[in-house]
């Protein structure tokens, strides 16, 4: 469990910070981007969730009752299963199982690609020829179904497991978008200042290189996350993970055997899928806030200003800006006049 | 022609990496799951077949590695994968090459379309940037973090139903036999329309997005303020000089995503029961029929190489520059 508790202590501290000290400094600015911020405290809101969701959870999730598939109440908030389990209890203990098989396997992943991908961008030559064609063989091969394969071939795979096997079959991107970086970072003066100055190759790649990578990094791994959550979610929901333990994709492989949809059950599959999407929101909000934290160009509100006489224009990158009707009016006259001239 | 030399030989290799792969799998880890399958049928099992199975899942143990794998490789050369179990006793390559047509038919087709109308509004939203375009991509964003799955559970019962046109699972009508004529192919079309809307719904917002991105990267180069200032039409600057250079990492970046997409798409087969290569593997998973499986995995990476070179030749014919050399 050391995994997603030392994610939690690291992220949540910057969500609130928002409000208490905006832009003090340069590493926060991040987070005042709206999109960032937002991700990051639904995320956190997540992380809390699979912290003390066992704890606060009403019901125990396996335990049975006589309400048999009841649709939302003041008693059972999401409703109960057709064996009368209480769907909102399923919901909180699952969302650690989610948390901490989405959040181990981006790690596994990000290291692999870090070590992967810089080593094959810096080294160069031979190494980069292995490597590279080790990263875009990955790359390649569907992984959704290697990853099927390998959990089921492995006997009663738990949490652990799925989360080792998703990580190390789910690197290549990284590794492939950090070795293009690194390849254009090693050419740079500073580097060439640092390698001229005598410092290990090692410290060349700690201290020069990757405080640079760091952005591509970050959305790597929450891009590693993402798809670590719906990869486990997809294995618990074709019932291959072992389905003793709770999470959002066990819910909805009891759903979909029970025939949840023939009963008119929406209460049963409606919420897992709603938290999924949100949680993947949350982090696709992260990785946009990092992508225009790193190319402002991508900042998608253009902004607005206004001339003199209070027409609004639109400024945009790459374009002059344009004033409305008058002129654009005025344009073809002219080119009129000097054609009947010629 | 290097640059297509040069990818032919990756996937071969890739190809290659792939078949080891699978060698390896049974062979590495612990527990051997086909020994018990092949004693549940005792008696039922032709001698070949059993031999074949052994040769697959590395059972034999007496051979060396080296000639177990060079076994192997003849194999699958002569399109033996082996016996499924679930379809017992068909062998695996009729059961794929049953459901093939289906998944490329559903999945190629829409993966296409999806990559077409993605690019075309990423073109329009990376061009008209802060318009109300961009209120798209926090919906797009959205929709993109629906599983596949979770929303054809959805589209099933809000549009399916015994008095919708949309029906809830199958390929084609019950009653009907798999042929070329029209109240087949109608029934077939019929039936893959909400599997394909989901895909389609799930899958673009990707394409919208990462070209949305590079629209925008490309708009603030210097040959478009070149094509502005000569007074171009707007709509020239925006396709033939913006779009046409946006589109080449779009076009490549959709090569290699394709191993995901095809991941996610095969999960809209398991929930619409669409007779596919995913409901194969969905079925062989539910009865641990690791034969099947394997070949799923299989049949998958080939296609998947195949739809990348194709991907590759597009881009040879997109980009001038790969052709120079040639």
């Amino acid at each position: 469990m050391s995994a997603p508790t030392s994610t939690v202590t690291t992220v949540s501290p910057e969500g609130p910070a928002v409000e208490a000290k905006p832009a003090k400094r340069r590493r926060l600015r991040f987070v005042a981007n709206g999109k960032a911020a937002t991700g990051l405290i639904v995320l956190g809101f997540f992380c809390l969730i699979a912290i003390i969701g066992p704890w606060i959870a009403p019901y125990d999730p396996s335990a049975r009752s006589s309400d048999l598939i009841q649709p939302p109440s003041s008693e059972h908030w999401f409703g109960t299963t057709h064996l009368g389990q209480d769907i909102f209890s399923q919901m909180l203990v699952g969302t650690r199982g989610v948390m901490f098989v989405g959040l181990l396997a981006g790690l596994v992943a990000t290291a692999l690609s870090i070590l992967i991908g810089v080593s094959s961008g810096f080294l160069g030559g031979a190494a980069d020829e292995g490597l590279s064609a080790l990263s875009n063989v990955f790359l390649v091969i569907p992984a959704l179904p290697l990853i099927i394969i390998v959990a089921s071939t492995i006997p009663g795979a738990g949490d652990l497991m799925v989360a080792l096997v998703i990580g190390f079959t789910s690197w290549a991107w990284g590794a492939r978008v950090l070795r293009a970086q690194t390849l254009s970072l090693r050419r740079r003066d500073y580097v060439e200042a640092a390698r001229a100055t005598g410092e290990s190759t090692w410290r060349i790649i700690t201290a020069e290189i990757m405080p640079n990578l760091t952005a591509i990094i970050a959305s790597s791994f929450v891009g590693t996350v993402i798809f670590a959550i719906m990869s486990e979610i997809t294995l618990a929901f074709i019932g291959i993970s072992t389905i003793s333990e709770w999470n959002w994709g066990t819910i909805l492989f009891w759903a979909q055997s029970q025939q949840a949809l023939a009963q008119g059950a929406w209460w049963w599959f409606v919420p897992a899928g709603l938290a999924i999407a949100i949680l993947g929101t949350a982090l696709s909000l992260i990785n946009f806030g990092i992508d225009e934290f790193v190319s402002p160009r991508l900042r998608s509100s253009g902004h607005h200003h206004k001339t003199k006489d209070g027409q609004p224009i639109r400024m945009r990158v790459g374009f002059t800006p344009i004033l409305p009707k008058p002129e654009q009016n005025a344009t073809p006259v002219v080119r009129k006049k000097k054609e009947a001239a010629a | 022609m290097k640059f297509l030399l040069q990818r032919v030989a990756f996937y071969l290799f890739t190809a290659w990496a792939a078949l080891t792969i699978n060698f390896f799998i049974p062979r590495l880890i612990p527990g051997d799951p086909v020994t018990s399958l092949i004693n549940k049928y005792q008696g039922q099992i032709s001698t070949e077949a059993i031999q074949s199975l052994y040769v697959l899942f590395g059972l034999d143990k007496d051979a060396s590695l080296w000639s177990q794998y060079v076994d192997y490789w003849g194999q699958v050369f002569r399109g033996d994968l082996g016996l499924s179990f679930t379809f017992f006793p068909t062998p695996v390559a009729d059961v794929l090459n049953q459901s093939l047509p289906w998944t490329i038919a559903l999945v190629g087709l829409t993966t296409l379309a999806s990559f077409a109308i993605g690019t075309g509004l990423g073109i329009l939203a990376g061009w008209r940037r802060g318009s109300w375009l961009d209120g798209l991509l926090p919906v797009t964003t959205f929709l993109s973090s629906i599983p596949y799955f979770w929303l054809g559970l959805l589209a099933i019962t809000l549009l399916a139903g015994p008095d919708s046109i949309f029906p809830s699972s199958g390929g084609y009508e019950p009653g009907l036999v798999p042929s070329w004529d029209g109240a087949f192919i109608g029934s077939a079309i019929q039936h893959s329309l909400l599997p394909a809307i989901t895909i389609l719904i799930s899958s673009v917002s990707g394409w919208i997005l990462s070209m949305r991105n590079m629209m925008v990267t490309v708009a603030s180069e210097d040959y478009i303020t070149v094509a502005h200032a000569k007074g171009l039409p707007e709509k020239r600057v925006m396709m033939s000089y913006a779009a046409r250079n946006a589109l080449l990492p779009n076009v490549s970046g959709f090569a290699l995503s394709l191993g995901f997409i095809v991941g996610g798409t095969l999960l809209v087969e398991i929930v619409f029961s669409y007779p596919g290569i995913g409901y194969n593997l969905f079925q062989a998973v539910g009865s641990k029929d690791y034969p099947l499986m394997q070949g799923v995995f299989l049949v998958i990476t080939l296609s998947v190489l195949v739809a990348n070179l194709i991907a590759d030749v597009a881009y040879l014919l997109l980009d001038p520059r790969t052709r120079k050399e040639g």
